[in-house]
């Protein structure tokens, strides 16, 4: 990894950290559809970060939305979920012929239908978790049911969107 | 030894994991209660400073309506004022010193909102320098907001009236029967007031407001009006939903509530074993 590459990446992490408090923080759609789209900074850390790292930095950054949300631990525990089972699930989707070493896992690098397989079940899993522990205590089933599946599909959506507007085919930002 | 330390640095993102997960419980544990907690929430230095400047452009969208609301409360302060003068030809009784001074108001800006989950907060622009305290009640020129938190020196946290965990004491202003507001996560516009007993004729259209009971509130700030009455399921309580009177979505302004006499009741309440909501 190069030093143009670090800095991209820890540029990257400030950039998606205020985007998501100051702007997309107050774009909900029919009071359902949540943008949590810093997850995708997550998602898109090179193949090669070791779970440890991704981690450490998944712990800063969720303490950092939580901040703003106040919503002290929620974002936190979803996004370390996220973390920890990005490696494995990378590894369990391997297409045929492997990964570059330090490949970016995004749309323009493998493609739609492997980044569907590769996020949404990810995206899931921490809205899931966000929604279930931010609403312990009340009895609003169907309406989380009905957060998760309507933010699920405006985080792919807007993630994809991103990818295509600010990525390049190779490298980070 | 060296088997065991090898074992345990080969699961060591798993440990890490449960390590910092552990963390994030803990936090969301020991930070979530009602009151306290300042660091680790949008009320610090860092996050205030940075919300209260993002407030400085996005405050400007919203001027003319917070104008347009200004002016009316000042309009009916000016009528309330009118009304209070004392006239000079009839016999004032002062009723007892100690409860003029009851309540003190103060006024800050909100700079961060949030409406859509089930446990909002509000942070404003006003701390413990501001002579701001935990506890204090919160409202604006429609109706109530929530309540104090926590505070730093110069921002404090507010938790909304929707929130899922808040209860405001409230009454039916024309029968003076008490209950309690309470959110029910669903909808911004929409609360639900509990304890109400079946007996109690309640119209579509009354008016709730504060009660008073509960020392944080002055008696009389409005809550809402009465939407919907159906019995309750299983208890014996009205099932009551109200329209609320504050619109969440356009709290720029608000004004802060202080009870000069809250601890002497509070110590009160506790020593004959009175539990207050």
């Amino acid at each position: 990894m190069n030093s143009t590459r670090i800095f991209s990446l820890i540029a990257g992490f400030f950039l998606y950290l205020i985007i998501q408090v100051l702007v997309l923080k107050n774009l909900v759609i029919f009071g359902t559809a949540f943008c949590f789209l810093y997850i995708l900074y997550i998602l898109l850390l090179p193949i090669n970060v070791k779970t440890v790292q991704t981690l450490l930095i998944a712990f800063v950054l969720g303490m950092g939305v939580d901040l703003f949300y106040d919503t002290i631990g929620v974002h936190t525990a979803s996004v370390l979920m996220l973390a920890f089972v990005r490696k494995r699930w990378i590894q369990a989707i391997t297409p045929t012929g492997g990964y570059d070493d330090d490949l970016q896992p995004s749309l323009l690098n493998l493609g739609i239908g492997w980044f569907f397989i590769y996020s949404f079940p990810m995206i899931l899993i921490h809205h899931t978790l966000f929604f279930y522990i931010e609403n312990i205590g009340t009895n609003l089933f169907l309406s989380v049911v009905q957060k998760v599946i309507a933010s699920a599909i405006f985080v792919f959506i807007m993630s994809i969107i991103v990818q295509l507007l600010f990525y390049s085919r190779r490298r980070g930002i | 030894m060296q088997r065991i330390l090898l074992f345990l640095y080969s699961l060591r993102a798993f440990l890490l994991f449960v390590f910092l997960e552990a963390v994030a419980i803990y936090m969301m544990v020991s930070f979530n209660s009602q009151q306290g907690a300042v660091f680790f929430n949008s009320s610090n230095k860092v996050s205030g400073t940075v919300l209260s400047y993002k407030n400085g452009v996005v405050e400007y969208f919203s001027l003319a309506s917070v104008n347009k609301n200004l002016v009316d409360k000042n309009a009916e302060l000016l009528a309330e004022l009118e009304r209070l003068k004392s006239p000079v030809d009839s016999i004032y009784i002062e009723l007892d010193s100690a409860f003029m001074n009851t309540f003190q108001f103060k006024g800050a800006k909100v700079i961060n909102n949030s409406l859509r989950f089930s446990r909002n907060h509000i942070t404003l622009n006003k701390g413990a320098d501001q002579g701001i305290k935990e506890g204090m009640g919160v409202f604006n020129e429609e109706g109530i907001v929530g309540r104090v938190k926590g505070v730093s020196k110069n921002f404090s946290t507010v938790i909304s009236l929707l929130h899922t965990d808040l209860l405001i004491s409230s009454k039916i202003k024309s029968t003076d029967v008490f209950g309690s507001t309470k959110w029910d996560g669903l909808d911004a516009k929409k609360a639900k007031l509990m304890y109400i007993p079946r007996h109690v004729d309640v119209k579509v259209g009354d008016e709730v407001v504060t009660s008073g009971y509960n020392a944080i509130f002055p008696e009389g700030i409005p809550v809402g009006t009465v939407l919907e009455v159906k019995p309750g399921l299983e208890n014996n309580y009205l099932d009551i939903t109200l329209d609320l009177a504050t619109d969440f979505s356009k709290i720029s302004y608000v004004y802060l509530v202080e009870n000069h006499i809250e601890t002497e009741l509070d110590s009160l309440y506790n020593a004959t074993g009175v539990t207050n909501e």
